[in-house]
């Protein structure tokens, strides 16, 4: 381990480990946060949601969105257009999106998580889980 | 950049380790590997998460799951039902006692709500042997402000501005004695931490130095800075094994990082760490005692003054704080004394820490605003008393402190409050009593302890407290007098004036503090023999009552010293003074027609 010779280093060490317990920090302050949850049953899996998932995580830390959060989540019930990934932006009903590839994540992240856009691909909400 | 999606924190506080939890971690990570996801997820064991009653606790984000009692065979289902599939495992969630809901996330939990962490802000979110994280969360930084952007003077001035006082026990404004230390001239100085943690049940700075060392090491460096040392010694008791390691860790960390030893951050301040281990004698968190072990002598403290800030360690000027005072020093240097003193009360600003223990439902490690009431620390977070029994009384401030009842429960907890209401606050100790707990019984308790503790040097200490609890004993076996109640009360008296050190001041309050109030109950044992919560052995007397007894023989035949007589199908009778109490034949009576008086 090198020696940290100032402050500035110290600060500068401080952004590079920030990533550490960022996921921490956002789940502390859960309610704030934009939720993205991708369904990652068998179903998610086999239809290529890890690969989704990856993207999605590649993409907010490229962009330095630090008021995003990424879970993963069970089978969601669309089958038929996994795989599927749900953003929550707080204070509005969560919107699902369908059949997402690693474009359509550029695509949610641009135009949904950062500018609240609606898009193509918006799966209508079929359900109301019990505890809403 | 870090590619983890999720992170499990598993609690390695002593309390939780004891409970298997390492074991956990490496079954997590096993099956994590068999699912290929160990670098999708990231385990790690932090510290203590407060909720010890239901430990081990492993928790998961960035969702907030809180599973409780975990064992290391639930790992399995853990990793492929929650970390694989995102569904999380109802029967491990912490259901509220109340409602016996299932709490998905600690945000909604009783206990964690009203709770504000400042103290233990890292405790259970960081690694704690990982200085990295502590470097992310902020760690070090109030170090390089000080050194960077202030003098000494101003970083004294920041923390008598924000009101903290020692968090020890004695409540002395920590900015004072940092003052006192720096204005006193010489050619070295000390800085020490306490971590003497003697108080029967309290377990605060063991949390704090097991789950964030880091920032009493950090802190340590800034005092030093404040008041002109380049030494710090840390005094901590052997028998904590865990918070040793994890310290020693820290220093360790700290120095390859240059954070500790010459020139840190090139700004020419030296300041470097030695750990200094004692036998675990409760004398030896008075300062002067502590310093005296520290110098290789017998742990007795000295008259004050001179304060240590005068004389010292080996002579010097020496600033000695506790533990939880030194892990708030770095978050008021780096938020502000104003944000800090905004918290709480008028005269005793910020958090507090308490372990709260004994027949309460939520045992653990809490921290609340000064100023929060007792209500809401036994009802709200400690989640009431235990089998829905009746609160009777709570001990705050250990051995030297005092019990506070049913009136005082509205009383917003700070120093002044408490010692008002002739207790204290102590260290944070808290335990909670019942209605089948005996007043006399716990005074004896105590009075015992600290008869064991006092190292003997003055007389009102060693022999005062010896005769309490002769006098305590006499009582609860039924043999007191009138009179042995008025001794109790003057000779407490006597030995609160007259003792040398803290030890000896205080080791009468729980005679003084329960004998007032719970006067009936030590009437009771001398005048009528008896005991009301039952709990004076000597005291009971177990009888037969005669129209529920069918002469069966089963308690005559399990009696060890043949007391019950009777014949076959007729009343059976225990001979009082052949019976020993041992309520054998009370457990064995299927017709519950022995009742114990």
């Amino acid at each position: 381990m090198a020696k940290i010779k100032s402050l500035e280093e110290l600060k500068q060490l401080r952004e590079q480990f920030k990533s550490k317990v960022d996921l921490r920090e956002k789940g502390d302050k859960m309610e704030k946060m934009i939720q993205i949850r991708v369904a990652m049953a068998t179903c998610g899996i086999a239809a290529g949601a890890r690969d989704v998932m990856n993207a999605l995580v590649d993409e907010v830390s490229a962009q330095k969105l630090d008021n995003v959060v990424i879970s993963q989540t069970g089978c969601m019930g669309y089958c038929y257009a996994e795989p599927t990934v749900e953003v929550t932006i707080p204070g509005k009903e969560p919107v699902v999106f369908g059949e997402v590839d690693k474009e359509k994540v550029k695509e949610i992240i641009e135009k949904y998580v950062k500018n609240g856009e609606l898009l193509d691909g918006i799966i209508p909400v079929t359900h109301k889980t019990v505890d809403e | 950049m870090s590619k983890y999606k999720m992170h499990v924190l598993v609690c390695g506080g002593t309390g939780c380790l004891s409970s298997n939890s390492s074991q956990i971690v490496d079954n997590i990570k096993k099956y994590l590997k068999e699912n290929g996801m160990e670098n999708d997820v990231q385990v790690l064991k932090t510290g203590c998460f407060g909720f010890c009653e239901k430990g081990p606790i492993v928790k998961i984000l960035p969702d907030n799951t809180f599973y409780v009692q975990v064992k290391p065979e639930d790992a399995e289902i853990i990793v492929k039902e929650h970390l694989v599939k995102g569904r999380k495992v109802e029967r491990l969630l912490y259901k509220e006692p109340l409602t016996n809901k299932s709490i998905e996330d600690s945000k909604h939990m009783d206990f964690y709500k009203k709770q504000m962490r400042v103290a233990l802000r890292n405790c259970g979110f960081i690694d704690p042997d990982n200085i990295d994280e502590y470097i992310a969360r902020d760690g070090y930084q109030a170090l390089g402000k000080a050194l960077t952007e202030m003098t000494p003077e101003t970083v004294i001035e920041e923390v008598k501005k924000s009101g903290l006082r020692g968090r020890g026990g004695g409540g002395f404004p920590t900015g004072l004695k940092w003052e006192f230390a720096h204005k006193n001239k010489a050619d070295q100085k000390y800085v020490v931490c306490n971590a003497d943690e003697g108080d029967p049940g309290a377990f605060m700075d063991r949390s704090i130095l097991e789950g964030d060392p880091h920032s009493v090491v950090e802190a340590m460096a800034i005092c030093g800075y404040a008041i002109g040392a380049n030494k710090g010694l840390v005094y901590i008791r052997a028998e904590y094994p865990l918070a040793i390691q994890r310290l020693r860790n820290a220093i360790k960390s700290a120095r390859e990082y240059g954070l500790l030893g010459k020139d840190i951050l090139g700004t020419g301040f030296d300041f470097d760490i030695e750990i200094k281990y004692g036998a675990g004698a409760f004398v030896c968190g008075e300062e002067t005692a502590l310093i005296h072990s520290m110098e290789g002598g017998r742990g007795e403290p000295t008259t004050k003054p001179p304060f240590p800030a005068e004389s010292g360690f080996w002579g010097k000027p020496t600033n000695v704080n506790n533990v939880e005072t030194f892990a708030n020093i770095p978050v008021i240097l780096l938020k502000g004394a104003d944000w800090f003193s905004s918290i709480g009360t008028e005269k005793s600003k910020g958090t507090k820490v308490f372990a709260l223990a004994g027949k309460i439902n939520n045992v653990g490690l809490i921290e609340v605003p000064m100023g929060t009431t007792l209500r809401e620390v036994i009802f709200d977070i400690g989640g009431g008393i235990k089998n829905g029994k009746k609160f009777k009384a709570v001990q705050t401030g250990g051995p030297s402190g005092g019990c506070l009842t049913e009136k005082d429960l509205d009383t917003p907890i700070d120093f002044d409050n408490l010692l008002a209401k002739g207790s204290m606050m102590g260290s944070g100790g808290m335990i909670v009593m019942d209605e089948d707990d005996c007043m006399p019984s716990v005074a004896k308790f105590y009075l015992e302890f600290t008869e064991d503790e006092s190292c003997g040097k003055c007389t009102p200490c060693r022999v005062g407290t010896k005769r309490l609890s002769e006098i305590l004993t006499k009582i609860t076996e039924g043999k007191g007098t009138m009179e042995d109640l008025q001794t109790l009360k003057t000779l407490s008296q006597t030995i609160k004036d007259t003792a040398l050190c803290g030890l000896g001041q205080t080791a009468p309050n729980p005679v003084l503090s329960t004998i007032e109030t719970f006067w009936d109950e030590y009437v009771a044992h001398v005048k009528e023999h008896r005991c009301p919560a039952g709990q004076c052995t000597a005291l009971l007397q177990y009888k037969i009552l005669e129209e529920k007894c069918i002469g069966c023989t089963a308690c005559s035949r399990v009696c060890p010293v043949g007391a019950i007589s009777g014949k076959v199908k007729s009343t059976h009778v225990i001979d009082q003074d052949k019976c020993i109490k041992c309520g054998a034949c009370y457990d064995k009576c299927k017709f519950s027609a022995i009742v114990r008086q």
